[in-house]
C-alpha cells in the first residue's frame, strides 16, 4: 500500500470521528462521542448547569441543562447527551425552557430563599439562574428540608441546607484529590450531601470544593461574612509556595486581600489549587507585619524612617567589611521570593565583591553544584506528566510537597502508570506504589544503588568506571530488581527528585545514582526544588553561577557554608533563618554569634524568636500580593504577577529595598525606575525546559555510598504548611491535620526500644542543641529513625540530620 | 501521615473471627480488585452480628476490611431501609403495607400490633423485645398480608395468628 492511500484512510478517520450538527441554527463540529454541552461550551452557546464541570465525570443528575432535541422524544440533559451528525439541538426552544424552568421549580422546593445572608449571594450559580429559569413566587407550600451542619474543619464553612445534591463535591474527593471525605447518605427527599460523621476534611486540595459549589452550602470558613463579591477588586496573581506557579485570582477590597481563588490555566493547575495557594493570604493581613524599620539600639529595638535604617544599615555592614573583610558578608534568600529580588540580592552581594549569596536552605550537599543544570527542573511539562507510565519517587512526599504535581501523577496511576518510592517515610498516597523501600536516607542510598545495578543487568548497559567500584558490594533486592523491570519496560518514565533527596547530607549521590537511573531506563528526571527555585538559579542567586548560568569571577560559600562557618554579616531576604533552614541549629548558632543581621521581612518575629534577638535592623518588606515580580516554575514556564494591593505601611517591594541599599553603597548600576528595568537588565533566558537540558553535566560517583550509620537518626522535614514566612502564618491552615505540630515522631517498635510513650515529654539531643517535645506514635516512620519536623520554634535548635538521641522527661 | 496500616487492622479486630469468615465468602464472589462488591452482604452480617443494627465503629471496620472509604459504606447503609443505624428490639417486624396486603387489610393487621404491643409502626417496645417497622412490598402478594420476622416471612395474618406469633416469641 502507497503513504498516499494511508494518508487518506488516516484523513477519512479524522473526519470519521467529527461529527457536524446544529445547536440553535448554529452549525457546530465536535469530536464523535462528545458531550453536547461542551461542544456548547466550546461554541459558547450557554446552557445553564450545576452539577456539570469540565473537569470532573458526568453525574447528570441535576437536570438543570435539559436541551431540546430534534427527534428526541423528551428534552435530553446535554451533559450526558453524545453528539451525532446531523443532530439538531434546541437550547432556546419552548419545549427546552419549560423543562429547564421546571428543574429550577424543583431545586427551588427546598433550597432556602436567603440569599441576603448567604455568603455565596453574588457569585451564586443558582441565584444567577433562577433570574432566568425562576418563577416570581413558589407553588410550593410545604415545610423545606433542613439539614443539620456538622464541622468539617477550619478552612470550609458548611450550610447544607442549601446544598441542591450536585454531588460535585463528592466527585471531586473521589475522582481529583484522591480521598473520598464527602458522600451522599441516605435516600431520597433525605439525601444529605456531606461526611456523615463530624469529621475535617483534611485533603490538601478540600478548598477546591468551595470553588465547585455552586451554592452557598460549601463558602471559605475565613473569608466568610467578609466581603460581597461585587465589592471586590479581582487581580490575577501566581502562587510562589510551591515550584508549579499555580495562577490565582486575588480579591482586594479597601487595599486588602480577602481572598485567593483559582484562575484556570490547564498547562499549570488546570483549574485546582491547593489549600496552600488558597489560603496563604490570611498571613498578608497578619497582626504582626512590620510596617516601620526598625533598628536595635543599645539592644533596644526603635522604629525608624527608611533613610536612618538604611544607613543604620549602611554603617554596620561597612564596619564588618572594614575589620573581617567583605568575604564575612552572606545573603540568603528564602526559596519563595521573586526573581527580580534573588536577581538584585546577587547583583548587590557581587558589587560589593563576594559571591556569598544562595537561597537553597533546604540542601545540605553542594558538592555537585558545577554539574547541575541551568536550574533544578521537572525536564517535562506538567501536562506530560500524565503520559507517564512508570514513575520513581526519591524521597518525595509529592502530595503535600508539590500537590497539584501529585494530581498529574494521581491521573498518570489511573492512566495504569506504576508508582514506586525510595522514600524515609512511609506517606499515604492516595493510590498506594507499588513498590517501595521505606528507610534511612542510607537505606535509601542503598537502595537506589541497588537499582542502578539491577538496571544495568536488566538493559545490559555498562556502568561508568567509577561506578563499578562503587556498587561492586551492592546485590540488588527483589525491589530493587521489580523497580529496574517497571522503569525500563514501562516507557515513558518519570523520576522525581523530592526535598528529602536535597534535605540531607549526601545529596549529591542522590542526584548521581538518579541521573544514572534515568541513563539507564531512559526515564525523565526530574529536580524538585523548592518554591521560585528555578528563578533563583537563573537569576545568579547561587554561589557558583551568575545571572543566566554566566561563569563568576569569585565563587562564593553555599547556604549550608554560610551558617557552618558562620559569618559576621548577613542579609535575609524573606527568611526566618531558624525555621526555613533544615539545618536550624546551624542556622541559629550562626545568628547567635553574627555581629550585624539585616533582616527584610514582611513580619515582625514574634517573641522567643530568634531574630528579636539576633538582628540589628529590619526592613519591612512587600508580600508577594503587595509586589510585582517574576515566578518561574520547575517545567521552567516564567510567569510574572502585578502587585494586587499596596503595601503595608512604610514596607516597600523587597527589589526597591536592594536598589536603594545598592544606591547607599553608592554601587554602579542601580538606577532602576521600575521592576520592568529590572527584568530587561536580568533578561532571563531559559533553556533547560527539555528533557535532554535538565540533566547532570557529567554523573560523578563519590568513593563511598553514604556515611555513618547511626543508631537514631534524625530525620528533618518542613510540613506544607511550615515552608515558608508567609504559610506559616496562615492561621486557618495551621488549624488543619497537615500541621503536625513541634511532635517526634516513632514507630512503636522504636519507642520500646527507647522507652517512650505517646505524649510523653522528651528530650531530643543532637550535636547542634536539643528540642523538648512530645512523642507521637507514627508507624509510617522507619527503624532507627526519629521524624521530627523543622519550622517550628520548639525544633530550632536540632542539626538537619545525623545522630540523635532522646531522654524522658 | 497517619498510622495507615496499624490503625486499619485496630479497627477491622471489631469484626469477629466468624464474621470476616462468612463475609470473606461474598468477597470471593467478586474479582479480587473489587472487594467493595461485597459491601452490602458485609453490613447484613456485621448487623446480625451486633444484634440487628449497625453503629459507625462497625461501618469503619467494614470500610477497612474491603478498603474502601469509610463515607461509601455509610452512603449504602443510609441508603437501604433494611440496614438499621440505630439500636432495635430484639425481634424485628416488618408489615407490609403496600398495595396487595392493604387490599387484604394491613392496616387490621398494624392496627393489631399496635394494640398488642403499646407502640406505634417504628416504635420498639420498653422491654427493647418488638419493633414494628413498615416496609414496602416484600414480594409475597401471594400471601398478603404478610411480615417479616427475622430472616422469615409470615403469610395471610390474622389476629389469631399474630396472637399466636407474638406468644411464641422470646
Amino acid at each position: 500500500m502507497s503513504t498516499t492511500t494511508d494518508k487518506v484512510a488516516a484523513e477519512d478517520q479524522i473526519k470519521n470521528d467529527i461529527v457536524s450538527f446544529e445547536i440553535d441554527g448554529q452549525t457546530v463540529t465536535a469530536e464523535k462521542g462528545s458531550m453536547l454541552i461542551r461542544a456548547a461550551d466550546a461554541a459558547g452557546i450557554v446552557i445553564p448547569r450545576f452539577c456539570y464541570h469540565k473537569n470532573l465525570t458526568v453525574a447528570a443528575n441535576c437536570r438543570m441543562c435539559l436541551v431540546e432535541v430534534e427527534k428526541a422524544p423528551k428534552p435530553l440533559p446535554a451533559c450526558a447527551t453524545p453528539v451525532a451528525e446531523g443532530m439538531k439541538v434546541f437550547t432556546q426552544s419552548e419545549v427546552a425552557k419549560r423543562a429547564q424552568k421546571g428543574v429550577m421549580e424543583f431545586l427551588l422546593i427546598n433550597h432556602p430563599l436567603d440569599c441576603p445572608i448567604c455568603d455565596q449571594g453574588g457569585e451564586c450559580t443558582l441565584q444567577d439562574l433562577a433570574v432566568g429559569y425562576g418563577g416570581d413566587n413558589s407553588r410550593y407550600q410545604e415545610a423545606k428540608r433542613v439539614v443539620v451542619d456538622k464541622d468539617i474543619g477550619p478552612l470550609i464553612a458548611t450550610e447544607m441546607t442549601r446544598c441542591i445534591h450536585c454531588t460535585r463535591c463528592v466527585r471531586f474527593g473521589q475522582e481529583v484529590a484522591g480521598i473520598m471525605e464527602m458522600g451522599a447518605t441516605g435516600r431520597g427527599e433525605h439525601t444529605k450531601i456531606g461526611t456523615y460523621i463530624e469529621k475535617s476534611i483534611d485533603s490538601e486540595l478540600s478548598g477546591n470544593i468551595i470553588d465547585l459549589c455552586p451554592v452557598g452550602a460549601l463558602t471559605s470558613k475565613p473569608f466568610r461574612y467578609s466581603a460581597r463579591p461585587w465589592e471586590l477588586i479581582k487581580c490575577d496573581s501566581i502562587s510562589p509556595h510551591d515550584n508549579v506557579g499555580a495562577n490565582i485570582t486575588v480579591h482586594t477590597r479597601d487595599n486588602k486581600v480577602m481572598r485567593v481563588i483559582a484562575r484556570e490555566n490547564n498547562e499549570v493547575n488546570e483549574t485546582w489549587i491547593s489549600d496552600r495557594d488558597r489560603f496563604s493570604y490570611e498571613a498578608n493581613n497578619h497582626g504582626d507585619r512590620l510596617t516601620m524599620p526598625m533598628i536595635k539600639v543599645d539592644n533596644e529595638w526603635q522604629e525608624t524612617d527608611w533613610n536612618s535604617a538604611l544607613e543604620f544599615t549602611l554603617r554596620g555592614l561597612s564596619k564588618v567589611i572594614e575589620q573581617h573583610g567583605i568575604d564575612n558578608i552572606g545573603a540568603l534568600a528564602a526559596p519563595h521570593c521573586a526573581t527580580e529580588e534573588f536577581y538584585l540580592l546577587q547583583k548587590l552581594l557581587r558589587a560589593l565583591g563576594t559571591g556569598n549569596v544562595d537561597h537553597r536552605t533546604g540542601q545540605l550537599d553542594f558538592s555537585d553544584d558545577e554539574l547541575m543544570p541551568d536550574f533544578p527542573g521537572l525536564g517535562q511539562s506538567l501536562q506530560s506528566l500524565e503520559e507517564s507510565k512508570s514513575i520513581l519517587l526519591i524521597g518525595s512526599n509529592i502530595r503535600k510537597d508539590q500537590p497539584l504535581i501529585g494530581l498529574r501523577l494521581r491521573k498518570a496511576q489511573q492512566n495504569g502508570a506504576s508508582l514506586m518510592v525510595i522514600n524515609p517515610v512511609n506517606y499515604d498516597f492516595t493510590r498506594q506504589p507499588e513498590l517501595q523501600t521505606i528507610g534511612t536516607p542510607q537505606q535509601m542510598l542503598e537502595s537506589l544503588a541497588g537499582l542502578v545495578k539491577a538496571l544495568a543487568d536488566e538493559t545490559g548497559k555498562s556502568l561508568p568506571g567509577d561506578a563499578i567500584k562503587l556498587l561492586a558490594k551492592v546485590t540488588p533486592g527483589d525491589t530493587e530488581q521489580a523497580m529496574a523491570k517497571i522503569l525500563s519496560k514501562q516507557s515513558p518514565a518519570t523520576i522525581l527528585l523530592g526535598n528529602y533527596a536535597f534535605s540531607n547530607s549526601h545529596s549529591s549521590q542522590f542526584r548521581a545514582l538518579a541521573q544514572l537511573v534515568a541513563n539507564f531506563s531512559g526515564a525523565k528526571i526530574g529536580f524538585m526544588a523548592q518554591a521560585n527555585s528555578a528563578g533563583a538559579w537563573l537569576a545568579g542567586c547561587v554561589p557558583h553561577r551568575g545571572t543566566n548560568n554566566s561563569a563568576t569571577d569569585k565563587t562564593g560559600s553555599t547556604a549550608h557554608d554560610m551558617i557552618k562557618e558562620p559569618l559576621k554579616a548577613y542579609i535575609m531576604l524573606g527568611l526566618e533563618p531558624a525555621l526555613d533552614c533544615i539545618d536550624a541549629g546551624r542556622a541559629r548558632l550562626a545568628m547567635e554569634s553574627a555581629e550585624f543581621i539585616t533582616m527584610l521581612t514582611p513580619f515582625k518575629p514574634g517573641a522567643g524568636e530568634l531574630a528579636l534577638d539576633c538582628a540589628s535592623v529590619m526592613l519591612p518588606m512587600a508580600t508577594f500580593f503587595e509586589t510585582a515580580g517574576t515566578h518561574i516554575n520547575c517545567e521552567g514556564k516564567m510567569q510574572t504577577y502585578r502587585s494586587t494591593v499596596t503595601p503595608q505601611g512604610e514596607s516597600r517591594p523587597a527589589w526597591k529595598i536592594l536598589r536603594v541599599l545598592g544606591n547607599y553603597f553608592e554601587l554602579e548600576g542601580f538606577d532602576y525606575n521600575s521592576i520592568d528595568d529590572v527584568r530587561k537588565e536580568m533578561n532571563i533566558v531559559i533553556s533547560n525546559n527539555s528533557q535532554s537540558d535538565n540533566v547532570l553535566k557529567q554523573v560523578k560517583m563519590p568513593k563511598k555510598l553514604g556515611g555513618k550509620i547511626f543508631n537514631l537518626y534524625r530525620l528533618a522535614e518542613l510540613p506544607i504548611y511550615r515552608t515558608d514566612i508567609i504559610v506559616r502564618r496562615a492561621s486557618a491552615l495551621q488549624l488543619t491535620h497537615d500541621n503536625p505540630g513541634a511532635r517526634a515522631r516513632v514507630n512503636s517498635d522504636q519507642a520500646a526500644k527507647l522507652n517512650i510513650k505517646q505524649d510523653d515529654l522528651i528530650r531530643v539531643r543532637m550535636l547542634e542543641g536539643d528540642a523538648q517535645i512530645n512523642v507521637e506514635i507514627d508507624e509510617s516512620i522507619p527503624d532507627a529513625c526519629i521524624w521530627v519536623p523543622a519550622g517550628y520554634n520548639e525544633t530550632s535548635a536540632l542539626g538537619a540530620c545525623g545522630q540523635a538521641s532522646v531522654s524522658k522527661l | 501521615m497517619i498510622n495507615t496500616q496499624a490503625a486499619l487492622n485496630l479497627k477491622i479486630e471489631m469484626l469477629t473471627l466468624a464474621t470476616r469468615e462468612e463475609i470473606d465468602k461474598w468477597i470471593a464472589k467478586y474479582p479480587a480488585d473489587q472487594k467493595q462488591s461485597a459491601v452490602m452482604a458485609a453490613l447484613r452480617i456485621v448487623q446480625d452480628q451486633n444484634g440487628g443494627w449497625l453503629n459507625t465503629q462497625l461501618m469503619d471496620a467494614i470500610a477497612a476490611y474491603l478498603e474502601m472509604p469509610p463515607i461509601a459504606v455509610y452512603e449504602v447503609a443510609t441508603f437501604y431501609s433494611m440496614y438499621e443505624l440505630e439500636p432495635i428490639g430484639r425481634h424485628k417486624i416488618s408489615i407490609c403495607t403496600n398495595i396487595s396486603c392493604m387490599l387484604c387489610g394491613s392496616e387490621e393487621v398494624v392496627a393489631h400490633f399496635e394494640k398488642r404491643l403499646g407502640i406505634k409502626l417504628g416504635e420498639t417496645t420498653a422491654d427493647g423485645k418488638i419493633t414494628l417497622r413498615e416496609v414496602e412490598c416484600l414480594g409475597a402478594c401471594v400471601g398478603a398480608p404478610m411480615m417479616q420476622i427475622g430472616n422469615e416471612y409470615i403469610e395471610n395474618l390474622t389476629p389469631e395468628t399474630i396472637d399466636q406469633l407474638l406468644a411464641g416469641l422470646e
